[in-house]
């Protein structure tokens, strides 16, 4: 398990998923974990990389110890180079612009299917969740979605209950032979691990254990069987600078409080 | 919908009053422009910039059967359902903020079949919406494909004609009814927004009837100074009605910010009491202020103008 001394879950998994993100890219974020890996790539390796939020808000500043509740209000729009219609801010997507999505979900599956919108059968639900919001359009047009999720064998399950946000469907070709011609599932940021998807089956792979994980710490809390390659990467824990940027970012630990 | 229906829809946008003429009216007054059973399109997206005082007079004239469209289902949500006053809503997204996790009001009536949660994608639904703008029966998206939303929706796929790639027919939804909150309007009903525009536009071209309620009237020279903040024309509106703080405790662009800890004691009450909570809050909030000024007097003065200078020095990058 992670070392919980230096750092919490909630800060590895928003440290790892700043990292994936490169320089000079556009990257469309949720409110929370998702804001605030942007924000600190922005602070460490990549000052050129671009912000989106989902309420038509292109390119803003993130205030300091100020992070917006929410994607779709004012404080989220503070310097902002444009404030398109969240129609146009999709068609943009649509139309190829955005490198990275960045989503999250209750439940994900094998082969990256995301779950936002009820626990149980969607007739008869033993939870409603609140439903897609952007998720769906965004894992169906962005070039990139990275899911960044804390690790948990109820989360990963062999199959969502409801596919709000499709990622490889039933896996191979089933994404693109159901119309859906853009885009792939990059990543899955845990606090235990990295994935990413077999090019061929489209099956969930470890890529990557975090420091202090075993493999078999990834196993016992995963609901379905990723491929397990023979060798396995490890990744590097988040250093002190990362740590002293985040929490500078969340001073509350409103979003990066311990899961 | 039916080829019948769509022309009829839009023969009562030609029989409209098109005329520039004085729209401004009050909240009792603008509430009877909509009726049992009809659908009604909300302005702003989430908590900012909701038709706040339009849906209290709503609520207070207990109307019924209606169903609610909005991008993103935020406390007013809530309200509504509690008051039981929507059979349907047709959104993409439903609670008050992420923060403040999962609505159990709308759990509540969604998991006990008390009202149906018609979800779609964001792009989706606003493109619902833009086509009815445009006045086309619906428009294409790869949005939605291969997920489970389309089998809960009457969505149509089809083949793109000329390059054959498979797509979804979004259709267009023309609701009887759209409120919008917004920065400012003449007495004409040209209206102007500060800020993210959302999908305001595209919400009052969509429906038949349009209720604007705004936080200042100005004059048409004014209005004149200004034409490219101008996001609604006249000939869209048929009520203007001025109501300062009209969003509140939701926020106004630049004006003021939300009331965070409302929200904050609102969850927190819910979850308490396990909903039962809920009737009094209703009574406090909505049933006894009389007016909409009634119902600011129960914030603070002192909490209200933290929120105008907050919302001030955010705006002012």
């Amino acid at each position: 398990m992670p070392n919980k001394n230096k750092y919490n879950t909630a800060e590895l998994v928003a440290v790892l998923s700043s990292r994936t993100l490169e320089n000079n890219k556009v990257v469309f974020v949720g409110a929370g974990l998702p804001l605030i890996s942007a924000a600190l790539a922005q602070r460490t390796h990549a000052p050129n990389l671009r912000i989106l939020f989902e309420g038509g808000i292109i390119s803003p500043e993130i205030l300091i110890g100020g992070l917006p509740l929410s994607t779709n209000e004012s404080r989220a729009a503070y310097k902002a180079v444009m404030l398109p219609s969240p129609t146009d801010l999709f068609s943009l997507q649509q139309r190829g612009y955005i490198d990275y999505g960045f989503l999250g979900g209750a439940q994900i599956d094998k082969f990256g299917n995301l779950n936002t919108s009820f626990i149980g059968d969607s007739e008869n639900p033993k939870v409603r969740l609140p439903g897609s919001g952007g998720g769906n359009d965004i894992i169906t047009s962005c070039t990139k979605t990275i899911i960044a999720t804390h690790h948990e064998k109820r989360r990963f399950v062999e199959k969502v209950d409801f596919i709000t946000s499709p990622g490889y469907l039933n896996g191979n070709k089933d994404r693109e032979n159901s119309g859906l011609i853009f885009g792939k599932i990059y990543k899955v940021i845990t606090h235990l691990a990295i994935f990413e998807f077999d090019e061929k089956s489209k099956l969930m792979k470890l890529a990557a254990i975090h420091p202090g994980v075993e493999v078999n710490d990834v196993i016992e809390n995963t609901g379905f069987k990723p491929i397990i390659p023979k060798n396995v990467a490890r990744t590097k824990a988040p250093t002190d600078k990362e740590l002293k940027i985040l929490r500078e970012l969340d001073p509350d630990q409103r979003y990066t409080s311990e899961r | 919908m039916k080829k019948t229906e769509f022309l009829n829809i839009r023969k009562k946008i030609e029989q409209k009053n098109h005329g520039m003429i004085d729209k401004v009216t009050n909240l009792d007054q603008a509430v009877n422009l909509i009726n049992n059973g009809d659908t009604i399109a909300l302005g702003g997206c989430l908590y900012s910039r909701t038709p706040i005082a339009m849906i209290r007079e709503i609520i207070k004239k207990k109307l019924t059967d209606l169903t609610i469209i909005r991008n993103l289902v935020s406390l007013e949500g809530d309200w509504l359902l509690a008051s039981n006053c929507l059979k349907k809503i047709i959104t993409s997204w439903y609670s008050i903020g992420v923060t403040w996790g999962v609505s159990k009001v709308m759990r509540d009536y969604m998991e006990n079949k008390k009202a149906i949660y018609e979800e779609w994608s964001h792009l989706g639904l606003n493109l619902r919406l833009k086509a009815a703008a445009m006045g086309v029966p619906f428009l294409p998206t790869f949005s939605m494909l291969g997920s489970d939303l389309l089998k809960n929706l009457s969505i149509k796929n089809f083949d793109c004609p000329y390059t054959g790639l498979e797509m979804c027919a979004v259709p267009a939804i023309f609701p009887d009814v759209a409120i919008i909150h917004a920065h400012r309007a003449d007495q004409y009903g040209n209206v102007q927004i500060d800020g993210p525009p959302f999908i305001d536009s595209d919400v009052a071209y969509s429906a038949t009837k349009v209720i604007v309620t705004v936080e200042e009237i100005i004059s048409n020279e004014k209005i004149r100074m200004t034409p490219d903040r101008t996001v609604i024309p006249f000939f869209c509106v048929d009520a203007v009605v001025e109501v300062p703080f009209g969003s509140f405790p939701h926020e106004c662009y630049g004006l003021y910010e939300s009331d965070y800890e409302h929200f904050d004691e609102y969850t927190k009450m819910l979850k308490e009491t396990n909903l039962k909570g809920l009737g009094k809050y209703l009574d406090k909030y909505i049933y006894n202020p009389d007016t909409f000024n009634d119902f600011l007097n129960i914030f603070s003065v002192k909490k209200i103008i933290n929120r105008i200078q907050s919302g001030k020095e955010i705006c002012n990058a």
